[in-house]
């Protein structure tokens, strides 16, 4: 099986299957009920969710690749593209959004040249949107990786960039 | 934890609520409480708590621990510190810089006024009456105010947010020693699962998620099925806006497991399932925390208590769907597939889960079961209006200047939370509109200020209740604004199964799009409700039927600025940016320069102490000089 999918034309590196094995079998019993699971922890992996360990998957758990798909698709969180080293994620929460949230959008996609949901040139950030994390009373929110930034203005955008150079 | 010990009657229950009600109201030393759920790290409180533990390492008589989020958020960090015989008071702001000084002055009994949000008059929860307020015999604060006395404070009960605050969220201790798990022990010893059912349909619970339905009766139907039943929890908060149930999951873990095992015993269901989005890492880490300590205090698993009850709770994470707030769309996602609602011609208390019954409930309403049981029905009953008796979380955000979670008896004002819980608008701007109900709900205007906040009033004004986000908006909020962001919403998160709901939202969106960039054009008002009331009749699935809402109750409100941005092409609170222009004031303006330093385009010129001047065409309307001038002078036209 694994000859099949090793020569993954997506995915720069290599893709260890006995990891994936583990990640499907030991951590999730191999249950087609978790598969939303397995897809986040691969995706926390491998950073996006590479064809090849979705064409594994779907053969080690039996499910349809096109169900696979589906679900990948279906759910914001999953990327099927390669992400950035950094995860930016604009939160556009309607407490942020009345104060604000989309200038720092418009300023974080001016900085970085690039559009919502598009990945730097250098592979260094994603931008995306995220609809609330909860933070509320801080809006507008930021969060880069696993760091919230609060109140943010879209003046202080260039400092938070700054600092995950 | 000591060994493998397990709880097995309200005796053992007690043993450990005697042993940790002292340590937590009576500590040896000084005691530190750190507010760190999301909200209170994201303001700096894990950098205050590194820091207090690099200054004052442990063996000196100071301990510090972690609590979850008291609640007043727009003050955090919130660092509460006390000692047995001393005053408990909660410091605000307290970032790293502070921290030290403040648990230094208190313990020389220094205490800056200015860092100081009030002292605590008793400690306890309401379900710690058999014991004395260990304040009782300390001598308070003079010219610091009572927690309870701050008008933030004041109306507020806390039932469900009861912990949140006052514990440790990973000591299941702490829990017990607030009263935690003596409602399950109660429920499992004395009461017969029938008794369970008529104490919380009696007591008048309604789900907390946004239904509204009785829980009782949901319980009761479902407890009427054959064959294997699921307790199934809904912690998939997906309402932009509201945050009430990340905290109490990030607070008081326990109060939810509590909630389902009950739950659990009155259905008769072994199997539990939390449905937590995966957005809220810190929220899955501490329910993970609370779930292996039950176990290992055996009140999870087999036998539970020494009774023939069993139960196992399972958590899923969600994966970012708007639509999986709905009750069939959840199931089908812990199923692990694409969650889509179902028609519910048959409800989900027959056949949900695996096709089976399950009992849904959302996070809050779970954190209120416990207390229901051991106060008794009556007494949840007495409290709220007629139709919706409790109390109601509600996260108060926005442009407003107290922004936090509280939790008010159902039926206080709009106007009591707004201006007098959330101390009113920031910036002496007017106050426009509340939004209830997240993108399901509607936006509410001043006139309906004095209604009473309860399921049916809200719905008679075209909203909802929904699951407690209040979002307050001022005169710079603009409403068509507002209704084309929830459709916006609205349209990524629609599951695009029914017809009404996918293309219907959309061409409601393009017409508010339209509308925002200067191109609307007559009839396109009446052309949204006309396609508001088709998409509110047909759609499948509730978040269809109430997507409209937004759009029609700020069409019935604010009907003139939709006119403004048609007829007028303008937008009177200076948003939508095709339709307003920057200006300086020349009256105003006192030549300060700030404007000119920020403007990130440098359009603005001017000596300082002249009048300056804006360059329209080089100006990108980002609104940074309009946030900056502490004149007003630059103004929206």
């Amino acid at each position: 099986m694994e000859e099949q999918t090793s020569a993954s034309p997506d995915y720069p590196g290599e893709i260890d299957y006995l990891e994936l094995d583990t990640i499907i079998e030991e951590q999730f019993g191999g249950d087609k009920e978790n598969l939303i699971m397995i897809l986040q922890e691969i995706q926390k992996r491998y950073n996006y969710l590479p064809q090849a360990t979705l064409t594994y998957l779907a053969a080690k758990i039996d499910i349809p690749i096109s169900t696979i798909f589906g679900v990948g698709t279906f759910y914001s969180t999953f990327s099927l593209e390669p992400r950035g080293k950094h995860i930016i994620s604009v939160c556009l929460g309607t407490a942020c959004h009345v104060r604000g949230a989309e200038k720092v959008r418009e300023r974080l996609q001016e900085s970085l040249n690039i559009k919502d949901g598009q990945t730097t040139e250098d592979m260094l950030f994603t931008l995306e949107s995220v609809r609330c994390l909860g933070c509320c009373s801080l809006g507008p929110v930021v969060r880069v990786d696993d760091d919230i930034h609060g109140r943010i203005t879209s003046d202080m955008t260039g400092t938070i960039l700054k600092s995950y150079n | 934890m000591q060994g493998k010990q397990t709880i097995q009657s309200i005796q053992d229950l007690e043993t450990i609520q005697q042993d940790y009600q002292k340590r937590l109201y009576y500590p040896a030393g000084i005691k530190v409480n750190i507010g760190m759920a999301s909200c209170g790290i994201a303001a700096g409180a894990k950098a205050s708590f590194e820091m207090a533990a690099k200054e004052l390492p442990s063996g000196n008589g100071t301990q510090l621990c972690q609590t979850g989020c008291i609640g007043f958020c727009e003050e955090e960090p919130l660092v509460e510190i006390c000692a047995a015989g001393k005053p408990r008071v909660i410091y605000k702001h307290m970032t790293e810089d502070k921290i030290c000084d403040a648990i230094t002055g208190y313990e020389k009994g220094e205490y800056n006024k200015k860092w100081i949000l009030g002292q605590l008059r008793d400690p306890r929860s309401l379900l710690e009456t058999e014991i004395d307020n260990p304040l009782a015999d300390v001598t308070p604060l003079d010219d610091i105010p009572f927690v309870d006395e701050i008008p933030f404070y004041h109306k507020q009960i806390k039932i469900a947010l009861r912990n949140c605050g006052y514990i440790d969220p990973d000591s299941i201790e702490e829990y017990i020693a607030r009263g935690g798990y003596r409602a399950l022990l109660t429920a499992l010893s004395q009461m017969e699962p029938k008794e369970i059912i008529a104490t919380i349909k009696e007591s008048g619970l309604r789900g907390r998620g946004g239904g509204g339905f009785l829980t009782g009766i949901k319980w009761e139907t479902c407890a009427k099925q054959a064959g294997e039943r699921y307790i199934i929890c809904n912690a998939d908060e997906g309402d932009p806006g509201a945050y009430m149930d990340r905290s109490i999951l990030e607070g008081d873990p326990h109060s939810i497991l509590e909630g389902m095992l009950i739950a659990g015993r009155a259905i008769g269901s072994n199997h539990g399932f939390v449905y937590v989005r995966h957005e809220y890492p810190l929220a899955v880490k501490r329910l993970v925390t609370a779930i292996k300590q039950a176990q290992d205090s055996g009140l999870l698993g087999n036998t539970i208590a020494g009774s023939d009850f069993h139960f196992d709770i399972k958590i899923s994470t969600g994966a970012g769907a708007f639509v999986c707030g709905e009750s069939t769309a959840l199931m089908a996602s812990l199923e692990g597939h694409v969650g889509r609602p179902r028609a519910k011609y048959i409800h989900t208390v027959e056949k949900g889960f695996r096709n089976h019954p399950s009992n849904l409930n959302n996070v809050e309403t779970y954190a209120n079961v416990p207390v229901i049981l051991l106060k008794g029905a009556a007494w949840h009953a007495q409290m709220g209006t007629k139709n919706s008796k409790g109390t109601k979380v509600f996260s108060l955000v926005g442009k407003i200047n107290n922004t936090g979670l509280v939790e008010v008896p159902m039926g206080i004002s709009l106007k009591e939370i707004v201006f007098t819980v959330g101390g009113g608008i920031p910036k002496k701007k007017r106050f426009k509109a509340v939004q209830t109900g997240g993108p399901s709900g509607g936006c509410i205007p001043e006139k309906f200020l004095d209604l009473p906040v309860d399921y049916q009033e809200l719905a008679t004004v075209g909203s909802i209740m929904g699951s407690g986000g209040m979002i307050v908006m001022d005169q710079d909020t603009c409403m068509v604004d507002v209704a084309r962001y929830f459709l916006d919403f609205l349209k990524e998160e629609s599951c695009g199964q029914c017809t009404p709901c996918r293309e219907g939202i959309k061409q409601m969106l393009d017409i508010l799009t339209d509308i925002c960039q200067g191109t609307g054009k007559d009839g396109d008002i009446e052309l949204l409700e006309e396609l508001g009331d088709m998409i509110q009749k047909f759609s499948l699935c509730g978040l269809g039927t109430s997507a409209p809402n937004p759009v029609l109750t700020t069409i019935r409100y604010f009907r003139d600025e939709y006119e403004a941005h048609i007829k007028e092409k303008r937008c009177p609170a200076g948003v939508c940016k095709a339709l307003f222009h920057y200006e300086i004031d020349e009256e105003t303006c006192t030549g300060c320069h700030l404007c000119a330093l920020k403007c990130p385009q440098e359009a603005i010129t001017g000596e300082k102490k002249t009048v300056h001047q804006l360059d329209q065409d080089k100006c990108i309307k980002c609104g940074i000089c309009y946030d900056a001038c502490t004149f007003d002078a630059i103004v929206v036209r």
